[in-house]
């Protein structure tokens, strides 16, 4: 093998060396290569329309809240129009009550969901990866003190302690990530956990530890990727979570401060304007967070079906 | 049996134990002056640090978590200074409402999830299992508040069948009998538990009728009504035991949106008030309470299910 200079590459589905195939061994078994076997997944997962149909619309989500706002003004500050216009009259989706472009806000309060459901998932996908593979490997001691804080912090209502945080630091995108990450890293720290429980003993890295393989090797190479379908599954639902979680905090008026908007502090207003008969302000945005919801989550289903884990879905 | 329930209530009681550290860091990290809280923002430095000394905020860390335990341990959950009450005569005026509104859509939840879940594993991949799959999903995917909102604008707005407030009545017999009004908060707390308990029961049932007893029931010449009752809802529900215990927090969670939207005097509705003054010894307080709920729930549904199912308790 020939020496590296810097890091060492991530070891994900493209980068995994190809071993030779053993179809032909005597047993006759399906054994494939994990590069064979991540692009078995990829095939299985694109033939599952719901699959399809939920990348598709977190696409179009990401062009409508990322690319959008170039082509159409995303103000949350300037007032251009009357308060409560309804839709058709300037502007498309009509106008709040502060007399802003409800489109637009639509456009910057999704943008600010998708980011804290994405970073919050990724933080919370490396804290739980990395607490769940130490827990797994050392086990002992540290793995039962790692385990009954994960146990203390399932117990308590995420929600109610996200809100007192928000409520007590203020809220900005890279604060709720951080928070929200922070909070739930548990699932995945268990589901990593059971898989090297359970793949430690595998003949694979049994060869590799008999080779003089590192601790560290060991992790990086065999037990992560190994793991990486299980994380990845975890990751997309917790997408989906956070973002529910987002438009909580902002229905209950803990969500972004001014002038940054998110989706639930934009429905909040709901209620009294449904009475008023003005539904714009409550459909369109209500529609949105249940498809982006939804699209996470046939993703989350399509991927757990194709690496086909047990996965415990709450 | 007896040695497993020991080994889970001992777990049980380090997590309480956790649950309780982390709260109070929690206290120590968002509220750390009480005097401060307690005397306002015009009082001098000195009148706070009296008040700290005298109320011992001032002592070792440690040893105010000592005394917090042993508060705890005594049923003392704390002072609400904003309010002038305890902790605990809040909890008490208003745990009833909530563990009704939550106990209810939980036990109804349950009831539609079951069968459901049966009927969809039973027509597997047929049209109605795709429809009911469909249905699922979304209710799912939808937010409590955004639901809440689209059945008060229905029916409350638009059909004026029901109240778009839930019931405003002091006693709690009152909110009972007051279904008119109750029903909507109902639904919609139900609606979300009840897309994923039938999804969860649907694979377990799945799990199950792939099962060889099954294939004897059958085989043995049981009527496909009596297969389904006797043999594969007794054994199938068994998951659901753990699953609810599992989803007490989000049902807790559920349970403040629901509150809120509909204006329910209990204890989500007292939560999300109190955050607003900042009154953070109350709320800290209904977090551990939310916590500690939690831990029981899960300790009596592995309990129950070992009492349900011998397999566990050989284990």
């Amino acid at each position: 093998m020939t020496a590296t200079i810097g890091p060492a590459p991530v070891p994900g589905p493209g980068l995994t060396p190809r071993v030779p195939s053993v179809d032909d061994s005597p047993e006759g078994g399906q054994v494939h290569g994990p590069r064979a076997g991540w692009r078995l997944a990829f095939t299985a997962f694109i033939e599952n329309k719901l699959a399809v149909a939920g990348l598709g619309i977190v696409l179009v989500f990401l062009v409508f809240c990322f690319v959008g706002p170039f082509f159409y003004h995303g103000d949350t500050t300037s007032v251009t129009f009357n308060s409560l216009a309804p839709p058709g009259s300037g502007a498309p989706l009509g106008t709040d009550s502060n007399g802003l472009d409800e489109l637009g806000l639509i456009m910057v309060g999704g943008r600010s969901s998708l980011e804290i459901g994405v970073f919050s998932s990724v933080i919370a996908t490396v804290i739980g990866t990395l607490v769940g593979a130490i827990a797994g490997l050392v086990g002992g001691i540290l793995d039962a003190i790692l385990m009954r804080l994960v146990d203390v912090l399932l117990s308590i209502p995420l929600l109610l302690v996200i809100l007192i945080v928000s409520a007590h630091y203020g809220a900005s995108v890279f604060k709720l990530s951080l928070m929200i990450g922070i909070f739930s890293w548990l699932g995945s720290a268990r589901l990593v956990r059971g898989e090297v429980l359970s793949l430690r003993v595998r003949d694979f890295v049994l060869a590799a530890r008999t080779m003089g393989a590192t601790r560290r090797r060991l992790i990086y190479k065999h037990l992560i990727p190994n793991s990486l379908g299980v994380v990845i599954v975890n990751a997309t639902f917790q997408v989906a979570d956070a973002i529910v979680l987002l438009a909580f905090l902002g229905f209950l008026g803990f969500g972004l401060n001014y002038p940054a908007v998110d989706w639930g502090d934009m429905l909040s207003g709901g209620l009294t304007y449904l009475q008023d008969g003005d539904w714009w302000l409550v459909y369109p945005v209500g529609a949105c967070l249940v498809l982006v919801v939804m699209a996470f989550n046939f993703i989350g289903d399509a991927w757990r079906d194709t690496v086909d884990v047990r996965l415990r879905r709450r | 049996m007896t040695a497993y329930i020991i080994r889970r209530l001992l777990t049980s009681v380090v997590v309480v134990i956790g649950i309780a550290l982390l709260t109070f860091i929690m206290i120590h990290v968002v509220a750390p002056s009480p005097g401060r809280a307690v005397l306002g923002d015009k009082a001098s430095a000195l009148a706070v640090a009296t008040f700290n000394k005298a109320n011992g905020y001032d002592r070792p860390v440690w040893d105010q978590f000592i005394s917090y335990l042993n508060q705890l341990l005594h049923g003392n959950l704390g002072y609400s200074y904003k309010l002038n009450q305890s902790v605990n005569a809040l909890f008490n005026e208003n745990w009833a409402r909530s563990a009704y509104l939550a106990g209810i859509s939980l036990f109804l939840a349950v009831l539609v999830a079951i069968p459901l879940g049966i009927l969809q594993a039973v027509k597997r991949n047929t049209f109605t299992d795709q429809a009911l799959t469909g249905v699922a999903f979304t209710a799912y995917s939808m937010p409590d508040n955004f639901l809440g909102l689209i059945l008060i604008a229905v029916f409350a707005l638009q059909l004026h069948w029901f109240p778009a407030e839930a019931s405003q009545s002091e006693s709690v017999l009152r909110n009972i009998i007051d279904v008119h009004s109750m029903f909507l908060p109902i639904v919609t707390l139900m609606s979300t538990s009840v897309a994923g308990y039938s999804r969860y029961m649907r694979s377990s049932a799945l799990d199950a009728l792939a099962q060889d007893y099954i294939r004897l029931a059958r085989a043995k010449g049981l009527s496909e009504r009596s297969v389904l009752r006797r043999h594969l809802f007794r054994n199938a529900s068994l998951a659901m035991v753990t699953l609810i215990g599992l989803s007490i927090p989000a049902l807790l969670g559920g349970d403040v949106i629901e509150e809120n939207l509909f204006n329910f005097h209990g204890l989500g509705l007292l939560f999300v008030n109190e955050l607003n003054t900042e009154d953070f010894p109350t709320v800290i307080a209904l977090v551990l309470i939310g916590g500690v709920l939690t831990v029981i729930g899960n300790l009596i549904a592995d309990v129950a299910l070992s009492v349900a199912d011998p397999r566990i308790r050989i284990a």
